[in-house]
Order: C-alpha cells, then structure tokens, then sequence
C-alpha cells in the first residue's frame, strides 16, 4: 500500500487515492512506481535515436563509447535532444496560438457567430504593433486584418516576428548580436527539427542558440499570439472570484469537466451550459442542472473569464474520473493523460475528444470548430445528460475539499488596479520595489510530476518567496496549486506574507500570490517585465530587475521551452529537476554558468523548494545591489 | 548463499544494471549528483555481447575462487560462512593478476585508481542494486536451489 502523504500534500487528492485503493484503478503515481527503474541514460540524454546507425550512447563512466556511431559526442547528444525538446514545446504552444489568431480573422470576416470582438481597446492597440490601420474602422475588419498578420507570423520567412518590437530595446540588441531573433514561428520550429537531423549542426552552442531562437518564437510568438488573440475575443481577464478543487464537483447535478488547453471550447460550453433549454433537459433527467468545472490550463481560462470552477491540476485529471460523479471529461489539446481512458473504463464516465490533433482508441471524438462552436457543445452535454442516468450513486465519493480565489489579474488589471480608476500605472510597484517594501518579482509557474510530491514543491516555495517579500506571478498548474492552498485569497495569503509585502498588497489591493492564467499566459509575465521597466527606476532591460523565474515540478517539454524564452529573455529560471542533459558537463555548464553572459539569464536545477528560494532571492538582492535600490525596508 | 542469476532471455542490453551498480559505489548515492563528480565510480558489473546475445556478467563468488589463490596481497578472500568473495582495496597492490585468472572476466580494472573493482553483492544497502536496477527483471538474487522457481 502506498503512502498517499508521499504522493500529494493536497488533501482532496489524498481522500480520493485512500479511497479508490484496493480498487485495481491505476493512476499516474502507480505507473510511476512501475516505471521504476528509469533509464539512466535517458536521464543523462546521453541516448539517441535521431538515426538508424543507432540507438546509440554514451558511456557515462568514461570508458566506453565516447562516440556514436557518427561520431557524435556526449555535448552534441545531448544539445540535440534538447532542441528537439524544445521545439516540440513551442510547436505545442504556437499550434495553439495558429487556432487562436485562425479564429480571429474568421470573427472578423463574420464567417463565425459564436465568437465576438470583446476587447476593443486591446484589438486596437495590438492591431497597432501589427502596422494595421485603426482609424475610422470598423472593428470587425480590424479583427480580420490582424488575424491574418498573426497567422502570417508563422510563415513568415525573414521576420522579425511582430511581437519582438514589445521587448525593451535592449534586449532586441543582445538578441540581434546572437542572431536569434525569430524569423517565423514554424520557420525556427522546421529549422530546429533540420539542425537535428543526423549530420547537421554538431557544435552544442550553436545548437542551443538557436534553442533561444525557436523558444522565443513562441514566448513573443505563439504564446503571446494565443494569449492577445484570447483576450480580445473572449475579453481580457479581470479579477474574478472562483473555487478549486475536486469539491467543486456536485453530487446531484451533471458533472462535465473541461480539460486541455485552448480557450475556444471551454468558453463556448461555459455559455452553452447556461442555456434554459439544456438546463430543463438535465432536471427531466433527475439532475438539479449542469456544473461545470475545469481541469488544468483550460480551467483557467473559463476561471479567469466566467469564474467556472476549477477541479484541479495536471496530477488530479484521473482523480476527477475516480469520483464517479463525472459524466463527460471533455478534452481538446496537451497534458491530456492516454491514462484517463483506463480510469474512464471503471466509471460511467464519457471522455469526449473535441480536437483532430488528439485522439484516443476507443474514445468518442466530437469534431470542433469554431463555426459551429455552440451546436456542437451542446451536443456534447446532451451526450453527459444522457450518460448522468446511467451513474452508480452508490460509488460517488467527492471529496468535501475546495477552497475560495481570485484569480484572472491580465497585467491590464494589475495597472488598472495599481494606478486606480483613471490611470493605469505599475508606478507604486516600481516604487515599493525601489524603496524596498517589496523584494522583486518572482514567477512561478509549471506543472504537477509525480516524481516529487503533487503541489509540495509550488507551495512551499510560494510561500518562502511571499515570506521574504517577493510577489510572485502564477499561472498554469502552479497557480491551481496555490488556489487549493489558499494562496490566492488576499486575506489567507497577506499572513504569510512578509511586512513590506503585507504593506502594499492592502495599501494597493492586490494578493501577494496573482493568477495569471493558463501555461500560454507566461506571455503576460514578459509584457508585464516590460511594463515594470517602461515605468522607470528599475534598469532598461529584462535582466536588470530584481525578478527570477522557477518551475519547481515541470514535466512538459513546454515547459522547457518557456524555461528558455525566459533564459533568453534575461530571466535566472530555476527547475525543479535537471532537463536530461546532466550528461554532457559542457552543455550543464553552458545552461547553468555560461549563459548569464551572453542572455543575462540563465537556468538552475534544484529540486528542494526552500533552497530554490533561497538562489531566487539571492539573485534578487544582486539585482537590487546592482540597480542600488534601497536595503529592505523590514529586515 | 543468495546469488546473482542473469536470464540472457530477457536481457535488452540497456546497460541499466551498469548505472545502478556505480551509483550504488559512488559516494553520491544519486545518478544526478554522482555525474557531477570527477571521480566517478565504475560499475562491477558489466553487460557483455556476443552472437545476438547480451551477457550481463558480474563476480559469480564461485566456489572455487582462483582469483582468492592468485591474489598476492591475501586482499581478498572468501567468507566461508555464506561463501561470499570479499576484497578489501586497502590492501590491493594493483597487480592484476586476479582480472588476469577469472575465468568470466569478471573483474574490472578501475585503470584511474590503478586497483580493480569488483561486486561486493552491495552488502552496505543489503541488496544487489542490479537486481533492482533491471527494468525487464533479467538480473535475479535467489538461492540456487529456488533457481528453477523464479525461472
């Protein structure tokens, strides 16, 4: 029998692994058990298989193949494979986006009905970065013109991608010198997989260069594209108040959980949901009416613009199917588990694949698209209505465990909200960095892996960073885990707070701990670097500020690739875990030591929370010293 | 006496026990910290290929131990108790005449430190870590007489 408390520290993920023991339904953290051992050398990524003079690998000990058999060495093994890690990252993300700004131009042009320009504002000043006449137009053509220049970004051929004008100008600089301003979102991405193709680029630095270029592809490319594209049509998210956790499930109405990444058809069943005419069909089948809930990415993105309650993160998608209450898991893209269709078997439970890119033998896939985006939603929840009466009430077990938040702070807000009703400003930040109530900036982000313990690494480090008065940026699973912890209530999240940060998060009216968004969202954490830097007193560029980055349980290779548009945007990023290139010392150092003088940023691996802390604080207080900003005001 | 039995069978070659076994002899304990470390250790097993086959191949502690008998420096000896061959590096001069007699070829030399290195069947963790080590279980600690069971 496993040892729950070792597997999660989340509560509502402990009841229900207690309760579905001995039930032969396998999750993640039973797979990860048999999975032991893990291969070494993958570990190491010392292993390739990018042609077939192989596999081939690397003796560790120094005394075997130092060579593949093209005579590859460790440091091009491993450089190599991370490329392609991150170029799988990117592709994901900027793939998003490609939908996203797709949609856009379609609302635009009035070819979709479901979906309608909502933030004007942002329209108009994103369509000003694209060179796009604004004035005396309509909207709509606006929309249209932009969705096309954003889709154009991703075939562009000699570029720059148009975000990369929003980077301070400094930056743009050190980018240029290193050539690794992108050209085209798929340009780079095709480029990547070219460069590790068997025989092509063998020198590591050069390999990891353009690692910078295809992740900042999609940091100011795709992720960025997807994040601006969402905003204006679904709205820019602003303080809202939600739920999360596993008990947002209820027992007596139809249980439908969204779970992925795009935004597109979890706002669409959020509105469908409220429909009179679908709620009286689930009172005709004995329910009390539909809930709604989210899981992982998508939740945020409903959380962030309708408040939909959030079941969980990443570790929990197979724990929602386990509490038998859950008629349809509706699923589009990333992070989906091949593993829910197992647990699915056990339940009445429906998983409904909604996109062409992700499917599963033996699931119902319901094509979407955007044209029919409410149609097609609809019929899904009829599909969850029907299958509610086919539920065993006598296997439901929901965990009692939810927890109140705020979440949906866009940087928009956070200047709305610092600078007041007519003016939006990061000025009292910048001041309370400088007089030094507030430390720096922290953003934590990431996924859930069951090689630590589910949530333990965010939240402990969370919670050391706000102590030492660092504010800190969430998004993806990482901020579902400080909503189950609390964090994203002002009120519980100002106690562990430190006195400066205390000071000024009641003073302002922020939490310590802000929801950001989804994993495509880290893009606002670059627009809000940007915006902290525009205001003054804190540096001209990126690594200037007193800020640091940390994905203390990441597991996707997103989250490499949002690791190295950090890295290259002048970020110090700490990872929980090593990525696999411990095998090659010239590649470890290179990442760890050498890029700081070439990006300003660069990567740390440390797997204990409090001492990722610690390296993250250090590297503000350098910062700060550098910029000579005031001593901490309460020491 | 429990011993190491290999199932050629089963054996995929990915040289997992060899990564288990060093990082059961390093000083770090941990693959992540040990490749970090100059002085690496080695591993005392290794998997060894011939006619489509991969041979993992490990101190056998055979009975009659000519490695016991060739071994100048009396530095290892045999445990007559539970028949386990013991090696004790403090007192090996690094002459290699044990790697010279082993009839398996068992023995490895560390040619950094100049003194070889062999299965200690990891008696400090209490078992071999090969045996763990082996994602298909082609590596198996039994007694001889439940060979036949575990096969």
């Amino acid at each position: 029998m496993s040892d729950v408390t070792k597997r999660s520290v989340d509560p509502a993920t402990q009841e229900v692994l207690k309760h579905i023991e001995g039930q032969s339904i396998k999750t993640t953290w039973d797979r990860y058990e048999e999975m032991q051992p893990q291969c070494g050398f993958g570990q190491l990524g010392i292993c390739c298989t990018n042609c077939y003079l192989g596999p081939c690998r690397i003796d560790p000990f120094g005394e075997g193949a130092q060579q593949g058999v093209c005579g590859a060495d460790a440091d091009t093994i491993v450089a190599r494979n991370l490329l392609r890690h991150i170029a799988a990252g990117g592709a994901a993300h900027s793939d998003h986006g490609r939908t996203t700004a797709h949609a856009l131009n379609l609302v635009g042009k009035g070819e979709i009905h479901d979906y309608h320009i909502q933030d004007e504002e942002k329209l108009i000043a994103i369509a000003k970065i694209y060179g796009i006449k604004t004035d005396g137009r309509k909207k709509e053509d606006i929309a249209a013109d932009l969705g096309e220049k954003m889709q154009a970004d991703f075939g562009s051929q000699q570029g720059p991608i148009k975000f990369i004008s929003r980077a301070p100008k400094k930056r743009i600089e050190i980018w240029k010198k290193l050539n690794i301003i992108p050209r085209g979102i798929d340009r780079e991405v095709v480029e990547a997989m070219h460069r590790v193709n068997i025989g092509v680029d063998n020198d590591y630095k050069s390999i990891l260069l353009h690692g910078m270029k295809t992740a900042l592809a999609d940091g100011w490319g795709g992720s960025m594209i997807a994040t601006e594209a969402q905003d204006i049509m679904l709205r820019t998210p602003e303080p809202i108040r939600g739920t999360v956790n596993l008990g947002v499930l209820k027992e007596d109405y139809v249980n439908i959980v969204v779970h992925g990444h795009e935004a597109l058809l979890p706002e669409a069943t959020a509105r469908a949901a409220k429909d009179p005419e679908i709620i009286k069909l689930a009172k005709e089948a004995g329910a009390e009416g539909i809930n709604l809930a989210g899981m992982c990415c998508t939740a945020n993105e409903v959380l962030m613009r309708h408040g939909v309650p959030l079941a969980g993160n990443f570790l929990q998608q197979e724990l929602a199917i386990a509490t038998g209450a859950v008629e349809v898991l509706m699923v589009d893209i990333q992070c989906i588990m091949p593993g829910l269709v197992d647990v699915a078997k056990h339940f009445h439970t429906e998983i409904v694949t909604t996109s062409e890119k992700a499917r599963f033998p033996g699931v119902t896939y319901v094509h979407f698209e955007e044209h029919d985006a409410e149609k097609i939603v609809k019929s899904i929840i009829k599909k969850a209505i029907e299958n509610f009466k086919k539920r065993d009430k006598s296997r439901v077990f929901i965990p009692k465990e939810k927890k109140d938040l705020i979440a949906g702070i866009s940087t928009e807000t956070i200047a709305k909200i610092l600078g007041g009703k007519y003016l939006n400003t990061f000025k009292p930040l910048n001041e309370a960095i400088i007089n030094g109530r507030i430390r720096g900036i922290a953003g934590v982000v990431g996924c859930n892996n069951p090689k630590t313990t589910h949530d333990f690494g965010h939240l402990e480090l969370v919670k050391e960073l706000i102590k030492n008065d660092v504010v800190v940026l969430s998004t993806g699973c990482s901020a579902i885990a400080c909503g189950k912890a609390g964090f994203l209530q002002p009120e519980a999240a100002l106690e562990i707070a430190g006195k400066g940060l205390k000071e000024v998060c009641e003073a302002v009216g922020i939490p310590p701990v802000l929801h950001m968004g989804s994993c495509v969202d880290n893009s606002r954490i670059l627009i809000a670097a940007c915006e902290v830097l525009k205001e003054g007193g804190l540096g001209e560029d990126i690594s200037d500020l007193p800020a640091a980055g940390a994905a203390p349980e990441w597991m996707s290779e997103k989250a490499i690739t949002i690791g190295f548009y950090f890295v290259a945007s002048g970020v110090f990023t700490v990872f929980g875990g090593p990525m696999q290139v411990l095998g090659s010392q010239n590649v470890t150092k290179f990442l760890t030591e050498d890029l700081e003088g070439i990006t300003g940023g660069k990567f740390a691996y440390e797997s204990d929370p409090i001492k990722t802390a610690k390296l993250m604080i250090d590297h503000i207080n350098r910062k700060r010293e550098a910029l000579k900003l005031r001593p901490m005001m309460y020491v | 006496m429990k011993k190491i039995y290999f199932d050629v069978e089963k054996c995929l070659g990915c040289r997992s026990c060899e990564l288990a076994c060093a990082i059961s002899h390093s000083a770090a304990k941990e693959l992540e910290k040990m490749i970090s470390q100059k002085d690496k250790s080695l591993p005392r097993i290794k998997i060894n290929f011939s006619k489509d086959k991969n041979y993992p191949m490990s101190c056998r502690h055979c009975k009659d131990p000519k490695c016991v008998s060739a071994c100048m420096a009396a530095a290892i000896s045999k445990d007559e108790k539970t028949g386990q061959i013991l090696y004790d590096e403090k007192k090996c001069v690094g002459c290699w005449m044990c790697v010279m007699v082993c009839p398996y070829g068992a023995i490895r030399p560390n040619k950094k430190v100049k003194i070889p290195v062999r299965c200690d069947l990891c008696t400090d963790i209490g078992e071999p870590q090969c045996v763990k080590g082996c994602p298909v279980k082609a590596i198996v600690w039994v007694e001889e007489t439940e060979l036949e069971r575990v096969k």
